[in-house]
């Protein structure tokens, strides 16, 4: 019989399927692996460290960059704990709007995950599907903020600004035939809601769409069947939230557990898994998707009906609109103070965490009262689930391990920090 | 919501006696501070028994309490020119310019710089705690790594290893995590520039990329201000007005 002997293999971090800077070491005996060993850091820019070093405004930009497909949701962890520590509570109309962006970042990064797990065991086409999709939610992200990605849409105490009357259109272009045109303008005549709503209409089909590619494909379960299987015990364990813990059977969300803005009201269920496999995960994840756009509808029609303000008026938090500064000297100075000073924080320490596409998303906070936050903790859910990587890939074969990156939706921006 | 908080304050007292030092209940969370003697025992039983019942442990962090409540704006005399532009020289605030920029070494020992914070979540309770632990000497800071009560903390600890330099005792792979291959010192204590000590370049006639001292100059854009603002003020301490500018 010939002797096998184990080598040690570097998987990454230039590797198409490590998304992103992954390096992984691994110690394989033939095609089997033994041990697998991430050395993770390589996207490390301490942005914990950054934020004590600016007033806590200017890091809510830095957020969105932690976790660079689900930004608003980043956003909202770290605006939140600052919330808590000044004791304030956005308007209702600001909730709204954050639960309704969440939920739409929720669908952003399950596409992205969706589109590249696929790419990454070998189904081309779901990600063309993804993208298109997630091009209309872009929009949306842009028509709120100004930005595609990094939106810096949330303030303590709202929102920046309240919801556009009226979504942007393409402009004529000598690349683009008029009925492309007006195909492409369909759905924007209206407001941003309007255009929401029918995305909301017509996603379900596209959720099924990838389904009828994915969910009974014979390629797709062999790749995902009984791989990387985590014991509902064994995942409380480890740390495990969000999509992760809820594959083996945990029912356990925050968004209906430790309710936050508005979930208390809103109608949804959430998908458990059974056997904890890649492809639990998988179904859970097309699910979240469903139940986002059910959850979407309804802040939908609650926005309609509910006009009214989406910043608290609080000048010594909020600044003051462009039109009040012309001819109120009080605003005046609330500008000023705010904009090169910022706001002081009473000292304490707050723990604020949001159920984010990937898990539990959290941020601690440390006040000693002044205008920069004494030590902000990020506590990211791909961290804990990538730590995992090891027990889960032990014993399985190198073609596998892809599709545990995949199925653990890994993104390194939030992982190093 | 609030009564199980005190419930849960209640029997913490009750079974853990004087192994906690503190116990406070701020803005709707609970804070427990332990001893490092006594860590994996509590934490054990706080995982196993029923009333506590936390099985996950949500996050752990390093902290450096070095420049706790130290602004750079302590000016109270304005000249004819206005107040002074902030305070001049290195602080704590300036985070901690080491290095070429003059030193700031912290000498006193106080056995009170470095924790770790410890997040728990039981799931089948739905309630949080969080846990700090101080560790006694701050110049080899130690605290017992608790591994063996939950496993999902490896990284974690190696992180506050990396970042704080905190040596968690019993910790089978205790390695450098998240700075590079080689990285010298601890870079989130309050000690250690925000700028760094070194920078990286590709060198020509070497072909090799090298090391060498950082050469850009450390700026603050706005200076860190303690402010005790007068609707926050604590009702036993009355303040009059802003404490500066």
């Amino acid at each position: 019989m010939a002797d096998i002997r184990s080598y040690t293999m570097n998987f990454g971090p230039q590797h198409p399927a490590a998304h992103g800077v992954l390096r992984l070491v691994l110690e394989m005996e033939g095609e089997t692996i033994r041990r697998a060993d991430p050395h993770i850091g390589l996207l490390h820019r301490a942005t914990e460290k950054l934020a004590e070093s600016k007033p806590y405004n200017q890091s809510i930009g830095y957020m969105d960059r932690l976790d660079y497909v689900s930004m608003m949701c980043n956003e909202h962890g770290y605006v939140l704990a600052i919330e808590k520590l000044l004791g304030i509570t956005p308007p209702r109309r600001a909730q709204y709007i954050r639960t309704m962006f969440d939920e739409i970042t929720r669908i952003l990064n399950h596409l992205m995950w969706l589109g590249a797990h696929g790419l990454d065991v070998g189904a081309m086409t779901v990600f063309l599907y993804c993208f298109r999709e997630r091009e209309d939610l872009m929009d949306v992200y842009e028509a709120v903020s100004g930005a595609r990605m990094h939106a810096t849409y949330y303030r303590p105490g709202g929102v920046y600004r309240d919801l556009p009357e009226r979504m942007p259109q393409y402009d004529a272009s000598r690349f683009r035939s008029d009925r492309d045109m007006k195909h492409l303008n369909a759905a924007r005549q209206g407001s941003l809601l309007d255009f929401l709503d029918d995305f909301c209409e017509r996603f379900p089909a596209c959720v099924d769409d990838y389904e009828t590619l994915l969910t009974d494909n014979r390629i797709w379960k062999q790749r995902l069947v009984g791989i990387g299987v985590v014991s509902p015990e064994r995942a409380l364990e480890l740390g495990f939230t969000g999509p992760m813990l809820r594959g083996s059977g945990v029912e356990w969300d925050l968004r209906r557990k430790q309710p936050y803005e508005v979930y208390d009201e809103l109608d949804f269920r959430i998908p458990v898994g059974t056997n904890g496999d890649c492809y639990d995960r998988y179904l859970v994840r097309i699910e979240e998707m469903r139940q986002s756009c059910e959850i979407v509808k309804q802040c939908i029609a609650w926005l309609r009906r509910n006009p009214g303000p989406v910043m608290l008026d609080d000048h010594k938090i909020v600044p003051p609109s462009r039109e009040e500064m012309k001819d109120d000297m009080e605003s005046m100075i609330h500008h000023f103070k705010l904009f090169t000073e910022g706001y002081s924080v009473p000292a304490g320490e707050a723990y604020a965490a949001v159920e984010a596409p990937k898990g539990e998303f959290g941020c601690y906070l440390i006040s000693d009262g002044a205008n920069k936050p004494y030590r902000l903790k990020v506590r990211a859910p791909g961290f804990t689930h990538l730590a995992a990587m090891d027990e889960m890939a032990s014993g399985h074969m190198l073609a596998d391990v892809v599709a545990l990156i995949g199925t653990q939706d890994i993104v390194f921006g939030e992982i190093d920090r | 919501m609030t009564d199980a908080l005190d419930g849960l304050l209640e029997h913490l007292r009750e079974r853990f006696g004087d192994h906690v030092l503190s116990a406070r209940r701020d803005l709707d969370e609970l804070t427990i501070e332990l001893r490092p003697a006594e860590l994996i025992e509590v934490m054990t039983a706080l995982r196993d028994e029923q009333p506590f019942r936390f099985e996950q442990l949500i996050d752990l962090c390093g902290v450096d309490y070095a420049a706790y409540g130290e602004g750079e704006w302590i000016t109270e005399q304005a000249s004819n020119a206005g107040f002074s532009r902030g305070v001049k020289g290195n602080s704590f605030a300036r985070l901690g310019l080491t290095g070429i920029y003059g030193v700031d070494t912290i000498e006193t020992n106080t056995g009170r710089r470095f924790a770790a914070v410890y997040h728990l979540l039981s799931v089948t309770h739905n309630h949080r705690l969080r846990v700090r632990v101080f560790c006694e000497d701050d110049n080899f800071p130690v605290v017992p790594s608790v591994i063996d009560v939950w496993a999902g903390v490896n990284w974690f600890e190696r992180e506050a290893f990396d970042l704080y330099g905190l040596i968690f005792e019993g910790h089978p792979d205790l390695r450098r995590l998240l700075t590079d291959y080689g990285f010298i010192g601890h870079p989130f204590r309050k000690d250690f520039p925000l700028i760094g000590n070194v920078e990286v370049r590709y060198n020509e006639e070497k072909g090799r990329v090298v090391y060498e001292p950082v050469s850009i100059e450390p700026r603050v854009l706005v200076p860190r201000v303690v402010r005790q603002d007068s609707r926050y003020a604590d009702a036993d301490q009355p303040q009059e007005g802003a404490d500066n500018g």
